[in-house]
This record gives C-alpha cells, sequence and structure tokens, in this order.
C-alpha cells in the first residue's frame, strides 16, 4: 500500500503544484491589470486554443511529422553507427573526435544553408535538423550501452564460439536497449525542439513556430500563446510516448540505477 | 606413479577428456610486474570422471579451469580436451560451461535461456523446445518455462544455468563455484542434484569450489592446489560411491570426514587431528 501513496503523491504533488501556479498567473493577471500583450491570462490562452483549434492542430500536424521523421531518421542511422563503433575499433577512433565536434555545433546554425541546399519549399532541412540533434545523444548513449557487456556473458559467448554478430545480436544489442531507450528519451524533446526552432530560419510557412511569429506580428499574443501551448503539448507527447517505449522494452529487467 | 595416472587406466580409455600437460600461466600486471598463476601444471581427467579443484583464493583454480575452457592460453604448455587442442574443442563445443554467477540473459525466459546454445548453433526450434522441455525436467523447473530470471530465487537461476550447460549434451562440464554464491541449504540440495545429472548423463566434470565437503561430497579426486604459485600439492581419490548412493545420509558417515580431514591435511599440511582443528580453514571453507 505505501508504494501506491507514494505513487499518488510523486503524482499529484506536481498536479497541484501546476494547477497553483496557473492560479496565481491568473490572480495576477486580472489583480495586476497586466495587458495582453505583455501576458495574456492563461483562461484566455485555453480559450483561444480551444477556438483555434484546428489552426493549432493543423501546425502541430507539421512540426510534428518533422520532429518524427527527423526521430526515426537520427535514431536509426545513431543506433547503426553505434552498432559499428563497437565492433570496429577503427570506426570508434574516427568517430569520437567527430561525435565530439559534432556535439558542440549548434546545429540550428545550419538551418539557412539546408535550406538553400534542399530549397526553401521543402520540409527536408527541419527533417534533417532534427535527425542531426537526434543522432548524437543516441549514438552516445547507444555506444555507452554496447559497452556494458558483462564479463560473464562474454565469456559465455566466447565459450560458445560464435561469431561477433551472433554476440551483438544475442546480448549485445539487447543489453544495450535500456541505454539506447535514454539516448531516446533525450532525442524526442530534441527532436521537437530543432524542428521548431529551424522553423524561424525560413522554409514554408505552415509549423508551429512560423504559426507562432505571424500570430505576434499581427499582435495576437493570445492566439501565439495557444500555439505555444500546442507546441509544449507536441513535446509532451512525444517524451511520454518514448518513455512508455522505453517501459515496455525493459520491464523484464532489474533498473538501471 | 600419479594418482591420476590411476584413475584414467581404471577408466580403461584411451583419449581422456582432459589432459593438461606442463601447464604454466604468467599474467602480466601493472608496470610490467609478473604473476605466475599456474607452475607447471599436469593434470588429467577420464571421460565421466568428476574431479574437484580446490584451494585457496589466488592459487588459480578457476585460471586452470579457463585454460582449459580455452577462455585464457597457457603461457607454455598444452591443454588438450577429448585428443584435441583446446580451442578446437571450445569451436566444436565439446564442453558446457556455468560460472558463479548465473549469468543469464535477463530479457529472455527460463527457457530461451536455456535455447540459447542451441539457438546460437544452429538447432531447429522444434528440437530446441524440446530439448528445453527435457532439461527444464531435469532441473525442476518446469513450471518455471516462460518466467523471466529477474522472478527466480539465486538457487533456481544458477539450475537454469546448469541446464543451458547440458543442453548440448556435452562429455565434458566446466564448472567454477556454479554454487558458491547460494545459501548452504540451497547448495546440498544442488549438490545433490548435480551428483544425479552427472549419473544421468555422464559426462566428465571439472569443477572448481572453495568448500572442502563440497568437493569430498561431489567428486572422484580432489585436486588440492596451494597459491603464489599456483601449484597441484596433492590429488586425493575420493570416490564415496554410486551416485544413487550419495545422499544427505553420505554427509554424515564416516568415510565422508576422513575424507574430509584428508582434503584439509593436504591443504594445510598438518594432520587434522582434534589439535589441528582450530587450524583448520585459513582461506578455505570447512563448512
Amino acid at each position: 500500500m505505501r508504494t501506491s501513496t507514494s505513487r499518488t503523491r510523486a503524482i499529484l504533488a506536481p498536479v497541484i503544484f501546476g494547477l497553483a501556479v496557473l492560479v496565481i498567473w491568473q490572480v495576477a493577471v486580472v489583480v495586476l491589470g497586466i495587458k495582453p500583450y505583455v501576458l495574456p491570462s492563461p483562461i484566455n490562452i485555453g480559450g483561444q486554443f480551444t477556438k483555434a483549434f484546428d489552426t493549432v492542430w493543423a501546425g502541430t500536424r507539421v512540426t510534428g511529422f518533422n520532429a518524427l521523421i527527423g526521430l526515426i531518421l537520427g535514431a536509426v542511422t545513431g543506433i547503426i553507427a553505434a552498432i559499428i563503433s563497437a565492433l570496429a575499433r577503427v570506426f570508434d577512433e574516427i568517430g569520437l573526435p567527430v561525435i565530439t565536434a559534432a556535439s558542440v555545433v549548434p546545429i540550428v546554425a545550419l538551418a539557412p544553408v539546408l535550406y538553400t541546399m534542399f530549397g526553401a519549399g521543402a520540409e527536408t532541412a527541419r527533417q534533417l535538423i532534427a535527425a542531426l540533434a537526434v543522432f548524437i545523444p543516441v549514438y552516445v548513449n547507444s555506444l555507452r550501452g554496447l559497452r556494458q557487456v558483462k564479463p560473464v556473458h562474454r565469456d559465455l559467448m566466447r565459450a560458445y564460439a560464435v561469431s561477433s554478430w551472433q554476440v551483438t545480436r544475442t546480448v549485445t544489442l539487447p543489453g544495450a536497449v535500456p541505454f539506447i531507450f535514454t539516448g531516446l528519451r533525450i532525442a524526442s524533446s530534441l527532436a521537437v525542439i530543432s524542428a521548431l526552432i529551424a522553423e524561424y530560419f525560413g522554409g514554408p510557412i505552415d509549423g508551429l513556430a512560423k504559426s507562432i511569429t505571424s500570430a505576434a506580428s499581427y499582435s495576437n499574443y493570445t492566439l501565439a500563446y495557444a500555439f505555444v501551448l500546442g507546441a509544449i503539448l507536441l513535446g509532451l507527447v512525444f517524451y511520454m510516448v518514448t518513455l512508455a517505449l522505453e517501459k515496455l522494452a525493459t520491464r523484464h529487467r532489474p533498473s538501471l540505477s | 606413479m600419479r594418482s591420476s595416472d590411476v584413475a584414467v587406466m581404471a577408466a580403461g580409455s584411451t583419449a581422456t577428456a582432459v589432459d593438461v600437460v606442463g601447464a604454466t600461466k604468467i599474467f602480466t600486471v601493472a608496470k610490467g610486474a609478473q604473476v605466475i598463476a599456474l607452475d607447471t601444471i599436469d593434470l588429467s581427467v577420464a571421460p565421466g570422471e568428476f574431479v574437484s579443484l580446490i584451494g585457496p583464493s589466488g592459487c588459480g583454480k578457476s585460471t586452470l579451469l579457463r585454460l582449459i575452457a580455452d577462455l585464457d592460453q597457457p603461457t607454455t604448455g598444452s591443454v588438450t580436451v577429448f585428443g584435441k587442442s583446446a580451442r578446437q574443442a571450445r569451436v566444436d563445443q565439446d564442453y558446457g560451461i556455468a560460472f558463479q554467477q548465473a549469468g543469464l540473459l535477463p530479457w529472455r525466459t527460463v527457457a530461451g535461456n536455456i535455447e540459447l546454445p542451441l539457438e546460437l548453433h544452429g538447432t531447429g526450434k522444434t528440437a530446441r523446445k524440446a530439448r528445453a522441455a527435457e532439461l527444464l525436467e531435469l532441473v525442476g523447473l518446469t513450471d518455471f518455462a516462460d518466467r523471466y530470471p529477474e522472478q527466480l530465487s539465486g538457487g533456481m537461476q544458477q539450475r537454469v544455468a546448469i541446464a543451458r550447460s547440458l543442453a548440448e549434451s556435452p562429455k565434458l562440464l566446466l564448472m567454477d563455484e556454479p554454487f558458491g554464491a547460494l545459501d548452504e541449504m540451497t547448495r546440498e540440495r544442488m549438490q545433490n542434484e548435480l551428483v544425479r545429472i552427472c549419473a544421468e548423463t555422464g559426462a566428465a566434470v571439472v569443477f572448481v569450489t572453495h568448500s572442502i565437503p563440497e568437493a569430498v561430497f561431489l567428486s572422484d579426486r580432489v585436486v588440492v592446489m596451494s597459491p603464489r604459485p599456483g601449484r597441484i600439492v596433492d590429488v586425493i581419490p575420493v570416490a564415496l560411491g554410486a551416485a544413487e548412493d550419495r545422499d544427505d545420509d553420505l554427509r554424515e558417515a564416516v568415510g565422508f570426514f576422513a575424507a574430509v580431514s584428508a582434503v584439509r591435511e593436504a591443504l594445510h599440511g598438518t594432520p587434522a587431528g582434534g589439535a589441528a582443528g582450530a587450524s583448520a580453514a585459513r582461506g578455505v571453507e570447512t563448512r
């Protein structure tokens, strides 16, 4: 029973805190008479969100799709690159400085260049930026996981005299799954953020970030905040889905910590 | 004539299960310093024979087992398994192996873990399933086939590991303190089961342990080793009777205690009379 009480508390505490913040925000806006262009009240934002739901949803779909393509592309290449690095030392030695360099590059800075490369009318640049942002945490975490083989498993596999690909498939890769998912969880938020920020640098005018900019430029601040709320929800969905997948994939293992 | 030679002749076989000749293993540690883990070891194990390696920590008993398993290579000397090189024997899967840690794959079910070596070596799905069912029956875990390792106790996990080591019906079993992490009661039950399993499969066993009663209860011969450098100091024939006679009563029999005393004397180089009891157990469990 103790665990269920602590679980309830773990859920309840942040919910109460969040509601309290919203209440204080609402009261502050009303009592202090804050103008909507400075800060709209949560009730107004919520109202606008429901009213303009179709527009927000359209923008969310575009940005969400870009983020998803980027997440899948970056995750697949990140995992494959990690497997190659784990199997072949040479690739690892080449890979490390490249990855270190890449992780320092602010990837969205590439956006204008990529828009020129793939044309301003295409979503490709945004998806690539998300993929690049996803690649790094997935690669780094996967590689760390692939290196975590227990000595007893290594001995066992040597005793079985199997190929290094068989070892990867049966022991190393499944063993790295918790680490891969840690990378994916970090990457899922990064994918949404990168796809969103990339929109500020150009490209088609259909995503969430573009909508935020245009709403703000028409002085429709409440609508701008409604799009921001859409972006927050999109990020949450990405995070929660990867978290759920992680729980599903690691349900038979003792916890990592 | 060494007692190991006698055992080989007694078994009446031409090809020994394991033949270690003049094996030395030197490890180079930090700053180029060298540690002699094993110093010119000679050991033969006959087919179907149960041999225990016993000695204090650092005597090289696990290293010797790893040489036989080709997990490490001797610095000098040779290791032959069923008449071929240790490497060839490993490639041909002539032995099954179990370690102190069960080393199960947590994402596979109990049955999936037992099937692992069969799957890796290309046995078909139906044959795998049938063999796993057979082995689960042998180790008494039929009801746990679909459980995951984390749902099992330490003793049960170790039984799964033993079943896995038997999956390909090896004629040689290598066991590195497989019961070392278990509590005393589980340990004795596992020993009883191992005696039965060995009788049923007819496999030769090389068994590393640091428990004297365990070695005596299980073995045909107990090889006593000493550390720094790792050497064989004595080989004590035990063979306390056929497998079906080896039950819990044996643990209280006179012959059992005599053999325990003999092994203890060999370990400490002192007679195990009443006075010597106090000096027993120096780095070795006597329970």
